[in-house]
């Protein structure tokens, strides 16, 4: 639960006051606050997509605000994954069009690659 | 398809055992071991009307039940195809080594599917896994449940057959960021005491998924770790290393190590550096049975030389 209102609270940095009061709430509450935040994040999406094409992560390097919600979205026939060097963060196998995301609550550098094909490497750079 | 240019190469080696290893394109590699060093002595057919006595093994690779995309909708139908020419054949191969790539996506039913028309072969299959089969949930623990027993580690084992030590490696797991397929300390460990015993004159067939010697880098074609477990293998007089992944045919001498790479029954890959990515090649419908296969290997024992015969499934 601690991790969620992590993301929350990072996801929705810039309108903090409503997170602050949306955490203050019941638990049903947190849970409508998530709901909402991820159809805000269908409709803004797109800017912080790392996409897969041809055994490549493209870009190769983001960077992003801390509190971001990267995706990563596989385009190629063959299934990929996305694993963080020290594996803070390791996605499932990604079939044809299948995405993962991973919120960045803190600030670094943190280099990723696929755990099948591990000469695909990328970076995201959290500021 | 038969590969010609390994003959000749006899280099005093007397009695030992070799490996011939026919490739069979398109389905799998008929090989059979005779004694001395690798060449090819045709496609399946002649290789077997010449050495009828010979012990044959068969490889098979990269059948990836569940892929069914347009490089090849119909993997499971390939792959039947493939074990068709197995029941075909004249003499039934002693067991069928495949070097992985069982399935796509490691789930359960591909699992299934896949066993199920392996188990028409009729046949033994020594398996080794391929980056596709330890994708499941708890990485790994779907392929070890069923193909894992007796094995150490993420899979690897070794047995003995007709006088040869056959090897099966796992390159697959724990691969690091930047870097190739990786067999890891404690599998080296495995294979230096594994070996220890064996005398030099010991015919040894390695096989692991991701060719152990490095082919092309930039796609990832190699294993980090590899010519530790080729040194190791250095002092024996005969070693045949057989793997899978790259979905084509690449065959190599160097010394007393040949090299070979098996079809798959599933879709072929481009050759190094010809495409944007190794993913899969599209090929006109009627031409995809002319780039899969299986490879045939016949073991005589005696002075005879390896040899290597590809054949396809359109063959």
């Amino acid at each position: 639960m601690q991790t969620l209102i992590n993301q929350l609270r990072a996801r929705l940095a810039p309108n903090r006051p409503l997170v602050v009061a949306m955490l203050l709430g019941p638990v049903i509450g947190a849970m409508f606050a998530f709901g909402t935040v991820a159809a805000q994040d269908a409709t803004k999406k797109v800017a912080n997509e790392i996409t897969i094409d041809n055994f490549t992560f493209t870009p190769k390097e983001l960077t992003v605000a801390v509190g971001t919600t990267v995706k990563w979205v596989n385009h190629d026939d063959i299934p990929h994954t996305v694993v963080e060097k020290k594996t803070s963060f390791r996605s499932k196998a990604l079939d044809t069009d299948d995405s993962y995301s991973y919120t960045f609550a803190s600030a670094g550098e943190f280099d990723y690659f696929c755990g099948l094909h591990p000469h695909m490497v990328g970076k995201v750079i959290v500021k | 398809m038969a590969k010609k240019g390994f003959e000749d190469r006899g280099q005093g080696l007397g009695r030992r055992e070799v490996l011939e290893c026919m490739v069979w394109a398109g389905t799998g590699v008929l090989w059979t071991v005779s004694g001395g060093v690798p060449h090819s002595v045709g496609l399946i057919g002649d290789a077997l009307a010449a050495e009828p006595t010979g012990f044959t093994f068969l490889q098979m690779s990269d059948s990836h039940i569940g892929f069914n995309k347009p490089a090849n909708p119909d993997t499971l139908g390939t792959l039947r195809e493939a074990v068709a020419k197995v029941k075909a054949m004249p003499i039934k191969p002693s067991f069928i080594i495949h070097t992985g790539d069982i399935t796509h996506l490691s789930k359960p039913a591909e699992f299934d599917d896949a066993d199920k028309v392996f188990g028409e072969t009729g046949v033994q299959i020594h398996f080794v896994p391929g980056e596709h089969d330890i994708i499941d949930e708890e990485r790994g623990k779907a392929y070890l449940e069923r193909y894992g027993k007796g094995s150490k580690g993420a899979g690897w084992y070794s047995y003995d057959d007709h006088g040869i030590h056959f090897i099966g490696l796992v390159n697959v797991v724990d691969l690091k960021g930047g870097g190739l397929g990786n067999l890891g300390a404690e599998q080296l460990a495995w294979l230096e005491a594994d070996l220890k015993d064996k005398s030099n004159s010991t015919p040894i067939v390695v096989f692991a998924h991701i060719p152990l010697q490095v082919i092309y880098k930039e796609w990832g074609w190699g294993t980090e770790d590899g010519m530790q477990a080729l040194n190791l293998l250095k002092r024996f007089g005969s070693v045949t290393v057989l793997n899978g992944h790259i979905h084509q045919l690449a065959q190599k001498v160097e010394g007393n190590m040949t090299f070979h790479t098996a079809l798959s029954t599933a879709f072929p890959q481009p050759a190094p550096g010809s495409a944007p990515s190794p993913g899969p090649m599209l090929v006109p419908a009627d031409k995809l049975r002319t780039v899969l296969g299986l490879s045939t290997v016949t073991v005589v024992q005696g002075n005879k030389p390896l040899a290597i015969v590809d054949k396809t499934l359109a063959g």
